[in-house]
């Protein structure tokens, strides 16, 4: 096994934190969640660093990079609470966007921020039932239906949307400016990642996969989504970590630092001992999905489930440690908890992630001996 | 990022697996098959080690000076991962392997290597540890146990508690105390002691469990050359922590093993369990707490994984190796008691011909409340990551 990073990735991960350093500093970060949100602009200086394109092909243009990459960026975006459509446009859409080239062009190099429709308002994202259906006879490709929790959406510009097809089940790539397009924002615990409702009235498609490759294609996004978020989840942890040790080594009370009182010290090694697991999980998972092993649907989803439950309860370690502070709305930890809870909640919790894995330990007919 | 085996790893790992295959004991592992106990047990484990040893399987990273094979670290974490995958007997001297022989590796001296070296490896010398004492156990450094020179010997005088392996140990690793006007680390002194010198008195403690897995070790007026100090007089603390932070890679490994193999019973154990019409393993507590386990496993696994990176490419353990024995004694508790939950009414019997599995999971359930106290208590090693990797302030 060697998780060591490679010097390219480390390169992008160095360049990735001091950019974000530089250009979204947590004051920023929170008065855009309190203000209109991630303006438009701010996508294409991502663009331009080269992130959109991290996955694309040399051959089309991008960086020939993969997952593992991308994975390093999303816990430095999760570290640094970016509020940009990162996981919408790269994690989300671009997979399904490879099958049409000039839509692909558009997002990877265009600056196009893209997203993801698929669940319904039961927000379940299935691959054998779907929200969204097609128009019969010459308007096959003609899109009916509305789609929940869809990350990101008032940005976008181009919606990956999974339907039921005439053919199965569907995925289509839909511009968000035609005709029978309407979209709603829901209100959302995370403003710096907000969520969207849309609604289509025979919007127009172009179709990227159908059949079986839809299905492939889906569980192919849904591996990476669980991945990147288990990652993002250690870096939101790690910041929320970084921020209780220092404040208990400076903050004191009866005449010491309150790191020096087992009842915090203590507190603050377990949330390390949780982070740590939830990174050891997180880069398993990112190293089986960037190589498209068999099992890394099981290990994605057990990273995310360990990594965000470790990354909200290390914001709840966190905000008692801070005492009053961490209560108040002008401290910033009140922010990564909500993405922590956001990340948690989202495409499935960890209850339901586990019992995936309960179903591959315990209801094969045989078990083997000594696997793992 | 690769989590699979380079060819180099694979084709040992094929290697091992062979030559388990063809060497294990007959009928190993089978119900039937008991492992020989007392006199004839140890006789038993010293055969095993030597086989292993002749057939190239210990003593990968040591040096080939000493009988080692200077092998990549790696192998030495795949040895333990395919000793545990086939449940393999015990090497007769893990604490030779683990401790003594790092340590003298390290800090003893060219003859202490050439004499004491090989016959750890072989297991032809059984070794074990006196360390803690009745008043000295998280507070180790507190120890009161004394040795002082006469002569050419040094002459000890103590109690030591909680040694494994002590009945049929030929050496000990022993902490004393040299000079009681130092300071608390700076005044003791890393000896090995001879088990069969006159003066040394073992007698068996009986556990939690009822067995007795540990010894107590009592020393009155015993002579042991000053040839045997291991390091500098004074410098007894230093040799037995630079050494312990070495070894624990190794450990965890063979512990996440260990636990891995108690998860696959307890997956059987749940799928063979009714209660209420159906199967324990149908119950959804029981397959989340199961999930839950499965993945803190393998968080240990990848977390093992990369302390071995960081100690191959730095030289040095890393931070991430201190969090395996914290993390490992929680599942290995939480483990056990999910078990007896599984069993119900019936984790009430502990033997007999209705106890399941004759009482196993109650022994394991009380074994492992010692997880987190032996080798350092999950107190301690948490002040320790407080400390040493968040960089609060001291506590005490």
């Amino acid at each position: 096994m060697n998780l060591t990073e490679t010097q390219d990735q480390r390169a992008l991960r160095d360049q990735a934190r001091g950019f974000l350093e530089r250009r979204y500093p947590i004051s920023r970060v929170a008065a855009l969640a309190d203000g209109d949100g991630f303006p438009r602009q701010g996508w294409e200086e991502i663009a331009e660093l080269g992130w959109t394109a991290i996955g694309v092909s040399e051959g089309s243009g991008g960086a020939g990079l993969g997952f593992a990459e991308e994975a390093v960026l999303a816990e430095e975006l999760g570290r640094a609470l970016f509020p940009g459509p990162f996981l919408a446009t790269v994690i989300l859409a671009l997979p399904a966007l490879a099958a049409d080239l000039e839509l692909q062009k558009e997002v990877a190099f265009g600056r196009a921020p893209a997203t993801l429709a698929w669940a319904g308002p039961d927000g379940a994202f299935e691959t054998d039932r779907f929200p969204v259906g097609v128009g019969r006879g010459a308007r096959r490709h003609h899109l009916y239906g509305s789609t929940w929790f869809v990350p990101d959406l008032a940005l976008a510009e181009i919606a990956v949307v999974a339907g039921e097809g005439s053919q199965g089940p569907g995925v289509w790539g839909v511009r968000l400016g035609g005709d029978g397009v309407s979209r709603r924002d829901l209100p959302t615990i995370d403003a710096t990642r907000r969520l969207g409702a849309l609604f289509l009235e025979g919007a127009e498609g172009t179709l990227l996969a159908e059949g079986e490759a839809a299905v492939e294609l889906l569980d192919r996004i849904r591996d990476r989504v669980l991945a990147a978020l288990a990652m993002e989840a250690v870096g939101v942890a790690s910041t929320a970590l970084e921020m209780a040790v220092q404040h208990a080594r400076t903050r004191a009370q009866f005449g010491r630092p309150i790191g020096a009182f087992q009842a915090v010290s203590q507190q603050l090694a377990e949330a390390y001992v949780e982070v740590e697991s939830a990174r050891s999980l997180s880069l398993w998972a990112a190293a089986e999905v960037a190589s498209g092993h068999g099992d890394r649907y099981r290990v994605a989803a057990a990273a995310k489930a360990f990594a965000t439950e470790a990354a909200v309860r290390t914001c709840e370690r966190a905000i008692q440690v801070h005492g009053g502070m961490g209560f108040t709305w002008e401290h910033p930890l009140h922010r990564f908890y909500r993405r922590a809870e956001w990340i948690l909640a989202f495409m499935d919790r960890p209850t339901g992630l586990r019992e995936r894995v309960a179903a591959s330990l315990l209801d094969p007919a045989e078990v083997s001996e000594g696997d793992g | 990022m690769d989590v699979r085996d380079s060819p180099d790893e694979a084709a040992f790992r094929v290697r091992l697996r062979t030559w388990l295959a063809e060497n294990l004991p007959e009928g190993w592992g089978t119900p039937g098959f008991a492992e020989p106990a007392g006199p004839e047990g140890l006789a038993f484990r010293k055969d095993w080690s030597r086989r292993l040893y002749e057939a190239g399987f210990i003593g990968l990273i040591w040096p080939r000076a000493y009988g080692g094979f200077e092998a990549p670290i790696t192998h030495q974490a795949i040895l333990m991962e395919e000793l545990g995958r086939a449940g393999a007997p015990d090497h007769a001297s893990p604490i030779g392997l683990g401790m003594a022989g790092p340590a003298i590796l390290a800090h003893g001296t060219e003859e202490q290597r050439r004499r004491y070296l090989p016959r750890i490896l072989t297991g032809e010398e059984v070794w074990c540890q006196g360390f803690s004492e009745p008043e000295a156990g998280s507070d180790l450094a507190s120890l009161r146990t004394r040795a002082e020179i006469d002569g050419d010997d040094y002459v000890i005088t103590g109690q030591k508690v909680w040694s494994s392996f002590a009945h049929d140990a030929d050496q000990c690793i022993l902490l004393a105390r040299t000079d009681t006007a130092a300071e608390r680390h700076a005044g003791l002194t890393y000896f090995i002691l001879p088990m069969h010198a006159r003066g040394v008195e073992v007698r068996p403690l009986t556990q939690i469990t009822g067995e007795a897995e540990f010894n107590e070790i009592f020393l009155d007026g015993v002579r042991v050359p000053a040839a045997n100090v291991v390091g500098e007089p004074g410098q007894g603390w230093t040799v037995a922590v630079t050494t312990l932070m070495h070894e624990r890679a190794n450990l965890a490994v063979m512990l996440t093993v260990r636990l891995d193999h108690a998860l696959n019973r307890l997956i059987a154990l749940a799928r063979s369990t009714r209660r209420g019409g159906r199967r324990a393993a149908d119950d959804p507590m029981v397959r989340d707490r199961i999930a839950a386990l499965w993945t803190d496993i393998q968080a240990l696994r990848v977390t093992n994984a990369r302390a071995m990176e960081t100690i191959a490419s730095a030289g040095v353990p890393g931070p991430e190796g201190s969090i395996v024995k914290l993390v490992w004694a929680d599942a290995n508790q939480r483990l056990t008691k999910l078990a007896l939950d599984i069993e119900g009414p019936y984790a009430i019997l502990s033997g007999g011909e209705h106890a399941i599995q004759d009482g196993l999971w109650q022994r394991l359930q009380l074994r492992s409340r010692g997880n987190s106290i032996e080798g350092g208590t999950s107190e301690i090693l948490r002040d320790v990551i407080a400390e040493r990797i968040l960089g609060l302030p001291r506590s005490r």
